[in-house]
């Protein structure tokens, strides 16, 4: 794991999404604030590009899914806790979310909407003060088994608390009849938008201050050798649960923002597939910056979304990514960007350009082949009754003959080959651009 | 009351030991490797279909051993290729990497043998009741089961305590650089007990599948249930798992068969009060029954929290 | 604005044109584009396929004879959540569907009318129409019940109703042992079984009442030893899926000589689970038709569909939701939901077997004739079989529309 220690110094976390935005050297305050106010403007300008009804739920659902993901973060990357139940937080925060919503439209209760998220959070808070004693007192294996066991029973005690869980159907709810502020029905989707987004933002802005504070940094040592930090005269354990309720209290808003989106809360909210998302999630984008589970959360979501459009084989197309960057990138996406971090600094970033040009070419045409040979795979076998012909990238083929075949095997090797064949230059302007960088 | 007893006895004992035969080769490699296999049923899955498709040409006792060699050398083929390269980032990673491996083997699978379930059949020779207990026939296959259970059972601790190959394993976990310097080529080792592993998964498969069904999401409706069955019997003991298979298979076996709740107790001691409804209302008609197939996770946590060690294990992961 | 106004007085003008014409074809067919929301990958989508591919030869079949409606069905992966269905049906709306079919899960069901009853609230003169094939828990129509749903496959206390119909008529009933899963569907016919057998046959027993956690079991061993122990002459079950499969074969194993009526013995992959037990003639099915059902159109049907789909029907109900939707769109002349949904209320239409069916207006589900047969060896060049099994199912009962009917507590809010 010491490869995943946030190495990053404050000011650049952002250098992945916005890397014309970093300055390094201005540092300071400005440091701070310049990715925030670029982050803000994207969520702002965003709907004005993607106008559709559809892409404007999938930003919804992202904003929604970079809180819970970033949440999850402050348990895997920051205090090196792998839970396989965050999702228990998540749900109870819509479940009482969407409880409390109803009890405004009956009018006990005058809360307006834009403040639900705050029941989500409090819901969280609790649940996690609760489960995480029980659950948080050792690290590892242990605690990873026995958030699958508190995931399951949570899961299973929502079917049987039938009243309060509303069973396979759930609750629903209608955000339209609430408290109005500001004469904000929120009934079309872009004021959602705007509701997630801003709450996206806080949540944001609230988890990256808590990495930059003593708790954060306790919070890396704890991760790193809690021996030592008993050496300190801290309590790990203290360490740790305080870590578990603050990131339970985060997914809990995320799970209100949830409900608040879809208007219906029901027990899959809380099971172990939704756990297994946010961890995919954080892991996609890289646990060991912080801007990495925003990336994961945008790319999980569109894909989720998307990718089965393409092709109904889509969870095979997900693992095998999923294990492409478990062995070779597993710092995430974002470990991959961040590692030019220092080359982008110095300025000798540019030098890596023409290789990175040359084994992309090569490596393009591998992924073609393999999605061919993967889709014919799929159309022969599967397919064989809607015939044998199909159309791949616009051209049409027919599997039944070999000459696919040989062909999608020919440019997948082929590709294979070129691709490898480019690696000694890539590593030779690696080392050349890093050599001048560390001149520089 | 009596009949019951018998009956959930033995229906429990056969259930454990099911359970066991799925869950010995996911303790060999959880224990000897400390990697949390998520692919285990995903290999089970695979020695199922595998049996499934050999016994369709030879016949089932070839598939029983044919398709173990074969997913073993998976196995084998997946811990030299994959594993082996993610190990040095750690245990976090080699999780997640066999996470996303259950992904693609299950689609896999689907690929070739569809989503149906397949007509996958106890083989004729074992297809007879072996015996009748108050009128309940109990199948020659399901003793066949619980033999190699047993077997296994046997065979691993023998092989493990007794022979050379089982005390370099062990060594191999513990002092791996100490057994290398030995002369040993320990990553040779671990490739060995990741086939083992996994083929022991999938001679469960071959014969469970008859048994239950066999289909494309059977992995994913057994996978958590053996983690638990090798978490509660503790990291590293065989034995521990053993025991904790049988304690499952009998918890949920007489649960099933204890149509007991808050109200029926209630009513039995003549109490008439009840609550109007709501959450409260939901705890007092739940039956033991009902929760049975959760008490396996409330037995989890609960031995957890008590001994992170598990009921028989010596050390925590 | 000038394009809208330009466009909209453009089609003013078609309207009025289209008036003139009377009834007569149009030049250009109107398009109704239909988005199939159900399961696609993952576990639960054998079924969602079954579907899919009914639905798409159903509308194959109109656009080659129907010249004035084309139909156009596109497959949506909701992966059986709630949540992704919106999402998805959020991305059929913007390509431009109107009406949305379902059918794989009652929770998904809910959560889609609930969505198209505030969509067409927040959106009016954009409605959307659900027309649900498969999810039959009552509250859909009754407490749920909204205008813009509605409901083609019997919904379980209907199914319930005409198999304890049934079972009056059949005297060596006696005790009965109900197995279902721990969910709404299952709970429904939990309770309406009490119910209806309570009424129309006093005398028999229910020896037994189990739910189990849905999906969950991998041994249903202690549930027949359970069984067997209560003297049960007859078991009820809503099973489906693996619990179905693993009920029966635990069921064989034991050797238990009961008779099942089933919902879903006739679903994806329990033909073949209950070959393999070889429990032949013990399990009956309750559904709105079979493959055998001697009507000679309804058998041409099955061999044309065997033929191009390469599978059996399991869905004739699609059929009948297909021959509805064109019929209506028909009388209202209009591929607008709004139209169409007005012209379904009431509608009759004869089903792929025959018999009358009837859309009731008061909770917008249909009444149609439901069959009860039984599974077992049949004469395979005379019959059909069910997947490859050499097996296929025989009927044994028959009850008209008219004594399925149920009453509804649904409040039908219609649109004014």
């Amino acid at each position: 794991m010491t490869d995943l220690v946030e190495r990053a110094p404050a000011g650049d976390w952002a250098g992945g999404q916005t890397e014309k935005a970093v300055r390094p050297r201005t540092g300071g305050r400005l440091g701070h604030v310049v990715p925030w106010v670029i982050a803000a403007a994207i969520l702002l300008a965003a709907p004005q590009i993607f106008t559709s009804g559809g892409s404007l739920t999938m930003m919804s659902l992202m904003g929604i899914m970079i809180v819970f993901a970033l949440s999850y973060n402050m348990l895997l990357g920051q205090t090196g806790l792998l839970s396989f139940g965050h999702a228990v937080y998540y749900g109870l925060g819509a479940f009482f979310t969407v409880h409390a919503m109803n009890a405004v439209t009956a009018g006990r209760l005058p809360v307006p909407l834009a403040a639900m998220p705050l029941v989500g959070a409090v819901t969280g808070l609790a649940f996690g003060i609760v489960l995480g004693a029980v659950s948080t007192r050792r690290a590892g294996t242990v605690f990873a088994m026995i958030s699958l066991g508190l995931a399951e029973l949570v899961a299973s005690g929502s079917h049987i608390l039938h009243s309060f869980f509303g069973g396979e159907e759930g609750i629903t709810t209608n955000r339209t009849k609430m408290l109005r502020l500001f004469d904000l029905s929120f009934g079309p989707q872009i004021q959602v938008y705007y509701l997630i987004a801003v709450w996206c933002l806080i949540c944001a802005v609230l988890m990256y201050a808590i990495t930059r504070t003593p708790l954060g940094r306790l919070c890396n040592a704890v991760r790193e050798n809690p021996e030592r930090v008993e050496f300190i005269g801290y309590e790990p354990q203290t360490v740790r649960l305080t870590a578990f309720c603050l990131s339970a209290m985060f997914a809990g808003v995320a799970g209100s923002l949830a409900a608040i989106n879809f208007e219906i809360v029901n027990v899959s909210y809380l099971s172990l597939h939704q756990s297994g998302v946010v961890l995919l999630a954080a892991f996609i984008g890289g646990i060991g910056h912080f801007v990495g589970p925003v990336i994961g959360a945008v790319v999980v979501t569109l894909l989720q979304v998307s990718l089965s459009d393409l092709t109904e084989i889509w969870q095979l197309y997900f693992g095998l990514m999923f294990i492409a960057i478990v062995m070779f990138a597993p710092g995430g996406i974002a470990g991959l960007a961040m590692m030019h971090g220092p080359l982008i600094r110095a300025g000798t970033a540019h030098r890596l350009i023409p290789s990175y040009l040359l084994a992309l070419v090569p490596a393009l045409v591998m992924l073609a082949g393999l999605i061919a040979l993967i889709e014919m795979a799929f159309r022969a076998l599967v397919k064989a009754g809607d015939g044998t012909a199909m159309t791949l990238f616009r051209i049409p083929l027919d599997v039944a003959g070999p000459l696919p075949w040989i062909i999608a095997l020919l440019v997948a090797g082929g590709g294979f080959l070129a691709f490898r064949a480019t690696w000694p230059r890539v590593a030779e302007a690696w080392d050349a651009a890093a050599t001048a960088a560390k001149e520089a | 009351m009596l009949e019951l007893l018998i009956v959930s006895t033995l229906n429990g004992v056969l259930y454990g030991m099911l359970l066991f035969l799925m869950a010995s080769g996911l303790t060999l490699i959880f224990s000897m490797m400390g990697v949390l296999n998520f692919a285990h049923a995903s290999f089970y899955m695979l020695g199922a279909f595998f049996g499934y498709q050999i016994s369709r040409y030879t016949g089932f006792w070839i598939g029983l051993v044919a398709a173990p060699l074969v997913v073993g050398g998976l196995g084998a083929l997946v811990e030299r290729y994959g594993l082996r390269n993610v190990h040095r980032h750690g245990h976090v990673p080699e999780l997640l990497f066999t996470f996303g491996l259950a992904y693609v083997i299950e689609e896999v699978v689907q690929m070739i043998w569809g989503k149906l379930p397949v007509d996958y059949r106890v083989p004729p020779l074992l297809d007879f009741p072996a015996f009748t207990i108050f009128d309940t026939n109990y199948p020659a296959y399901k003793l066949f089961m619980l033999a190699v259970s047993v077997a296994i059972f046997v065979g691993l601790l023998l092989v493990l305590a007794r022979t050379r190959i089982g005390l370099i394993i062990q060594a191999a976990l513990t002092h791996p650089n100490m057994v290398g310097m030995l002369g040993h080529d320990v990553a040779k080792v671990f490739m060995l007990v990741f086939g083992v592993g996994t083929g022991l998964a999938a001679v469960a498969g071959v014969i469970a599948g008859p048994s239950l069904v066999t289909q494309s999401n059977m992995a994913g409706l057994l996978g958590p249930i053996l983690f638990v069955v090798v978490v509660v019997g503790g990291l590293g003991s065989l034995t521990g798992a053993f025991v904790a298979s049988l304690l499952i298979g009998l918890v949920q076996t007489f649960a099933v068969s204890l149509d007991v709740s808050v109200s029926s107790v209630a009513q039995a001691l003549g109490i008439t009060a009840q609550p109007a409804g709501g959450v409260l209302g939901d705890l007092w008609t739940v039956t033991i029954a009902q929760i049975g197939p959760v008490i396996p996770y409330l037995l989890l946590v609960v031995v957890l929290i008590a001994r992170p060690t598990g009921l028989l294990g010596n050390r925590e992961a | 604005m000038n394009g809208s106004i330009a466009g909209r007085a453009l089609a003013g003008m078609i309207a009025l044109g289209a008036a003139f014409a009377g009834t007569t074809a149009l030049a250009a067919p109107a398009t109704l584009k239909i988005a199939f929301v159900d399961p696609l990958s993952g576990g639960g989508a054998s079924t969602g396929e079954a579907g899919l591919k009914t639905f798409q030869y159903m509308a194959e079949q109109n656009n080659a004879k129907n010249p004035d409606l084309k139909l156009e069905v596109t497959g949506y992966d909701n992966k059986l959540n709630p949540q992704e269905s919106l999402v998805q049906i959020q991305k059929a709306i913007d390509s431009g569907a109107r009406v949305v079919v379902q059918g794989n899960g009652s929770s998904v069901a809910a959560a889609i009318i609930d969505f198209v009853s505030k969509y067409n609230d927040r959106n009016p003169g954009k409605e959307i129409l659900y027309l649900n094939y498969a999810a039959v828990d009552p509250a859909l129509t009754n407490a749920k019940c909204n205008y813009w749903h509605f409901r083609f496959d019997a919904n379980s206390d209907i199914k319930m109703a005409a198999l304890t119909n049934f079972i009056k008529g059949k005297p060596e009933v006696k005790k009965v042992y109900l197995i279902n899963q721990d969910y709404s569907f299952g709970q429904a016919v939990r309770s309406a079984a009490r119910a209806m057998l309570k009424e129309k046959r006093p005398d028999i027993q229910i020896v037994g009442d189990e739910v189990a956690p849905l999906q969950k079991v991998n041994d249903f061993s202690p549930y027949i030893a359970k069984v067997k122990a209560s003297g049960a002459d007859s078991i009820i079950t809503g099973n489906w899926g693996q619990d179905m499969s693993l009920l029966l074969k635990a069921a064989a194993d034991a050797g238990l000589q009961a008779n099942f009526y089933t919902y879903y013995g006739g679903g994806a992959g329990a033909p073949t689970a209950i070959k393999q037990t070889n429990l032949a003639d013990k399990i009956f099915q309750i559904a709105e038709g079979y493959a055998n059902i001697p009507y000679p159109p309804g058998h041409e049907f099955e061999k044309a569909f065997r033929a191009r789909v390469g599978q059996e029907l399991i869905y004739p109900r699609v059929v009948n939701l297909m021959n509805i939707l064109v019929k209506a769109a028909g009388q209202a002349k209009s591929t607008d939901p709004k139209a169409i949904a007005k012209a379904m209320e009431g509608i009759h239409n004869d089903t792929l077997y025959g018999q009358d069916s009837f859309m009731r207006p008061d909770d917008h589900q249909l009444f149609q004739t439901m069959y009860i047969s039984s599974f077992g060896p049949i004469d395979t060049a005379k019959n059909f079989d069910s997947e490859n099994t050499g097996w296929g199912w025989k009927g044994i009962g028959e009850i008209v529309a008219k004594d399925t009917v149920v009453p509804t507590t649904c409040k039908m809010d219609r649109p004014s």
